[in-house]
């Protein structure tokens, strides 16, 4: 009942709410698809749109290619302070968004910045910059936020996906005078054809619905240079009150993230 | 089999990952007691230890209320959490009734529905019923938003346990609340710490609902009272930090003493999907 009435009817009230234009007060007006059809003319909502896809290598690609390299050094040998490094490794995705944008807002500041400071301790002084003011480069900076934050849950997934590849396999490609990359190509990867594909959707999902790092570093700017689809929902329904838009692309976000979801599961439930 | 120079790369690789998860949150500490006035940077600490930090933000920032509301809402999620996951999950392990799976499926959908979407119809039914900026606001959008992975989580569990249990406390006469309640509640406790932890952090640490349906400051949860903050005293970065390693502690402890709960829960919750 209390999941009925807090998730089920809201997800079809957005749908309902994206054919009228709402100021969030008055008597929404029936418009059908009008918001739709406005949203494609938006650049605003495009552009967020696209970052999804600028973001998605941050949030997807680099943790599961660092959560791949760090899982097999935690599994293939006896590594001392194994619990530690875990521990450690997995602690970005435990700490509060908040407090994580926060911690970056620092790094990434222009005068007292850890890392203009470190970089003028190497004799770089000519890179520093406000890092998420610059136009070109808010975006990598924020989506590094995003790959610090994520990496640690694809290596545990494939630290337990790991432990199910039969030994043998490994043994197999020593004896065929195999070595590291031989290994992690033909058994590892293969033999986490499943884990990698849970990891895609998860950070995907994370990707898509990326707000919080956002909301807390730039809000979007500079300009709308860090601008995503969560951002503008937020903007349009709660703050321009333009209710139905942002319902509209609430609808279109959702069917986004239940299709790539959908669709990478059923494929690999094909190969199994 | 595995080379030295392998084993030096796996612990040098470790070493680094090691040392960018962790840079980030060592350096925001020693900023945070760092001497206020100080012009110093990186790890640099030659103005002493300032531990006051902690307490001129916990005062200027207003966090205890903050941590106040936090600890209800929080609490509130956790318990009642727990209480429908199990009851629902308990039905749909061990009970045959009409539509089962297609409720079931229902319940998992719930997990790929981004709350970013649903807020928008949520804050307007609760200020419908006058629920915004009210505890109970930020709670029910909370408890029905962890209820998917709950229920589906306890289901695993009674799934798990030996048919013969059940059958053979049935035939000893007792009543399904009795089965549930001495047989199957003390083998679920570690399953339900797993659950317990999970909610918790999450609920801690939640951004979006707080911001949309609590946004009256007497009603802030701690990572929103760190968003206003933040934004009121955007360039003092000693004393932002102090309150941020506040607000990040009691997570952090929760998370370092039951961290075996927290990633095998986190890793069966994602396998399952």
């Amino acid at each position: 009942m209390v999941y009925a009435t807090l998730v089920l009817v809201p997800l079809v009230a957005v749908a309902v709410l994206s054919l009228f234009e709402w100021d969030g007060l008055t008597v929404g007006q029936w418009v059908g698809l009008d918001n739709y059809g406005r949203l494609i003319g938006d650049r605003r909502v495009i552009n967020s749109l696209l970052h999804v896809a600028a973001f998605w290598p941050f949030y997807c690609l680099l943790p599961i290619s660092i959560g791949l390299l760090l899982a097999v050094a935690l599994s293939r040998t006896r590594v001392r302070g194994r619990t530690f490094f875990r521990t450690v490794l997995f602690l970005p995705v435990v700490i509060t968004s908040v407090v994580t944008a926060v911690i970056w807002a620092w790094i990434y500041a222009p005068d007292a910045g850890l890392l203009n400071s470190a970089l003028r301790g190497l004799g770089l002084g000519g890179v520093t910059r406000p890092w998420l003011g610059d136009f070109d480069l808010a975006l990598p900076a924020v989506g590094s936020i995003g790959t610090w934050v994520t990496f640690g849950i694809p290596m545990v997934l494939f630290v337990s996906g790991i432990q199910r590849i039969p030994i043998e396999l490994y043994e197999a490609v020593r004896i065929d005078g195999g070595g590291f990359v031989a290994e992690t190509t033909a058994v590892t990867i293969p033999g986490l054809r499943f884990e990698i594909a849970v990891a895609a959707v998860v950070t995907s999902i994370t990707a898509f619905r990326n707000f919080d790092i956002v909301f807390n570093t730039t809000r979007g700017g500079p300009g709308t240079a860090t601008n995503v689809p969560a951002l503008e929902i937020f903007r349009r329904a709660f703050e321009i009150a333009h209710v139905g838009e942002a319902a509209a692309l609430g609808v279109v976000l959702a069917v986004l993230v239940l299709g790539a979801s959908l669709t990478v599961l059923r494929v690999v439930e094909r190969g199994r | 089999m595995i080379s030295r120079a392998e084993r030096l790369g796996g612990y040098l690789l470790l070493f680094v990952f090691a040392a960018y998860a962790l840079i980030p949150v060592l350096g925001a500490t020693t900023l945070a007691v760092r001497e206020r006035s100080s012009t110093a940077s990186g790890f640099d600490l030659s103005g002493g230890i300032h531990l006051e930090n902690f307490k001129t933000a916990w005062e200027v920032g207003h966090f205890g209320a903050a941590v106040g509301n936090s600890v209800i809402v929080a609490g509130a999620v956790v318990t009642s959490g727990l209480v429908l996951s199990t009851l629902a999950a308990f039905a749909f392990g061990t009970m045959q009734f009409r539509g089962r799976s297609f409720m079931f499926a229902l319940l998992l959908m719930g997990m790929l529905v981004p709350i970013e979407v649903t807020i928008i119809p949520l804050y307007y039914g609760l200020r419908a019923v006058a629920l915004t900026d009210t505890h109970l606001g930020l709670i029910l959008p909370q408890v029905a938003a962890g209820l998917s992975f709950g229920v589906f989580w306890m289901r695993a569990f009674f799934l798990g346990t030996p048919q013969e249990l059940l059958e053979a406390a049935r035939v000893d006469g007792a009543s399904t609340w009795r089965i549930l309640r001495s047989v199957l509640l003390p083998l679920a406790v570690p399953a339900l710490l797993t659950l317990s932890v999970l909610a918790f952090i999450g609920t801690w640490n939640e951004f979006l609902i707080p911001l949309v349906i609590g946004s009256s400051s007497d009603i802030h949860t701690v990572p929103l009272a760190l968003s206003f903050y933040r934004r009121e005293y955007q360039t003092d970065y000693t004393l932002t930090a102090a309150a941020a390693v506040m607000i990040a502690l009691p997570v952090v402890v929760v998370y370092v003493a039951l961290q075996r709960h927290f990633i095998q829960g986190i890793v069966s919750g994602a396998l399952k999907e």
